[in-house]
């Protein structure tokens, strides 16, 4: 299972590339051999049946988990190599939200950016959870937020978290139509301003130049 | 060093958003170590000599009860993935919840051990030594507490586990712990407990943090 992509980048462009990777869970056998590239501005759409192994790659390309054989690059160097380099870098949303709940959904933002070790003041983080609908519950514990309330939360850190590389499993679960389009722009800008996605989702995905990798 | 400070403020916010949990483990502390005189009677001389031990045991008791909570929240609602993916190294993040944790379940009972000791009829002397093996020691229970919590994250009963796996080494603290208080009111010299105490604090401190980190990093692989 190949998928090649030509790659357009110019020298100093950033390029995600997985090289050969197999990944065995249990007994099973989920793919091997699954090469690809991507760099600057690229969006790479992962699809197949459930339990095809689509978390499981995204969870290798994070580096959260080792692959059985082949390696994963990011702009020429191996991600195991360079942990917090990569780290710096990526942005990586699975299928849990790990907002806390007793948090608001401002201090949830402020946290993770003190984590990311990145400056967050407060407007500018308002200023994102304005931005996706939030306006007036800022405050409210994420407890008292709906799902799609929270996944919202999650795309106003996509906003602050200045990352080049997005890792989204499920990005568009529980999100209403206007939220789907919401996100569908925001990680269009991210693909405008040289970034890079990798999305996983069982939904047709309403973004130029999207490239699809079947599983 | 900022990560370290960013992960115990987080961690001190969280319990003051949940504050039943740390009110648990000291009420537990208090009621126990009260239970003792209650029960035992107005015998000071008996009190006196079994003090040490009891108020030592009933710390190592009620630092476990917050123990189990120390990763597998954050495990189970994908936060310490999302830890393990900062740019921050992974030993300065186990670090700081250590901290957290100290602050939060062994701190308290240093503060409280001199109300408690009165209750035993220890005297000032007895009360300070008491004190102070218990801010020696109490860091070492959080630290080693941690590698059981670290190493029991995703399993069923994870908290009855954990328990069985730390009990038994927290033996040695509980040992030089209680044995300075005894050895002070009995009028020998407690140094050599507190020489023990500090060395076994350091080492933990050398050694624990990488263990848990490594075991933190296989449970989210």
């Amino acid at each position: 299972m190949t998928a090649h992509f030509s790659s357009t980048s110019s020298n100093n462009s950033l390029t995600l590339q997985a090289q050969d990777l197999a990944c065995v869970r249990g007994e099973r056998k989920l793919f091997s051999n699954l090469s690809f590239g991507l760099s600057s501005g690229d969006c790479l759409h992962v699809r197949g049946e459930n339990g095809v192994g689509k978390t499981s790659l995204l969870r290798l390309l994070t580096g959260l988990s080792k692959p059985e054989a082949g390696q994963v690059l990011w702009s020429q160097k191996s991600i195991s190599k360079q942990a917090d380099l990569y780290h710096r870098d990526l942005l990586f949303l699975g299928h849990r939200d790990a907002l806390k709940e007793e948090l608001t959904a401002l201090e949830n933002l402020q946290t993770y950016a003190e984590l990311d070790g990145i400056s967050l003041p407060a407007e500018k983080a308002l200023a994102a959870l304005w931005r996706f609908g939030l306006r007036g519950r800022e405050n409210l514990p994420v407890n008292c937020l709906s799902a799609g309330q929270k996944r919202r939360v999650l795309m106003a850190r996509m906003l602050t978290r200045q990352a080049k590389l997005w890792i989204l499993d499920e990005p568009f679960n529980a999100l209403d139509v206007n939220a789907v389009a919401q996100l569908e722009e925001l990680i269009a800008e991210h693909l405008a301003s040289g970034g890079l996605v990798v999305l996983t989702s069982h939904q047709a995905v309403g973004i130029p130049n999207v490239r699809v990798l079947d599983l | 060093m900022s990560a370290l400070l960013a992960v115990i403020r987080r961690d001190l916010l969280l319990v003051a958003r949940r504050k039943s949990e740390v009110l648990t483990a000291l009420f537990f502390f208090v009621v126990v170590t009260s239970l003792f005189p209650l029960g035992i009677g107005a015998d000071a001389a008996l009190l006196r000599k079994i003090a040490p031990g009891v108020i030592w045991v009933a710390a190592l008791l009620s630092t476990l009860l917050g123990l189990h909570r120390m990763f597998a929240v954050d495990y189970a609602d994908g936060a310490l993935e999302q830890m393990a993916l900062s740019p921050q190294p992974m030993v300065m993040i186990v670090a700081g919840k250590i901290v957290a944790h100290w602050i939060v379940c062994g701190l308290p009972l240093v503060i409280l051990a001199p109300i408690i000791g009165i209750q035993f009829d220890l005297d000032k002397s007895s009360l300070f030594v008491l004190m102070g093996t218990l801010l020696l020691g109490t860091p070492v229970l959080s630290l080693l507490g941690s590698i059981g919590a670290a190493l029991t994250l995703g399993v069923r009963g994870g908290s009855l586990l954990v328990s069985l796996l730390i009990l038994p080494l927290y033996t040695p603290v509980l040992i030089f712990g209680a044995g300075a208080v005894y050895a002070n009111s009995v009028g020998l010299d407690a140094s050599g407990h507190f020489s023990l105490l500090g060395a076994i604090f350091i080492l933990a401190l050398a050694f624990v943090p990488w263990v848990s980190a490594s075991a933190v990093k296989i449970a989210i692989e």
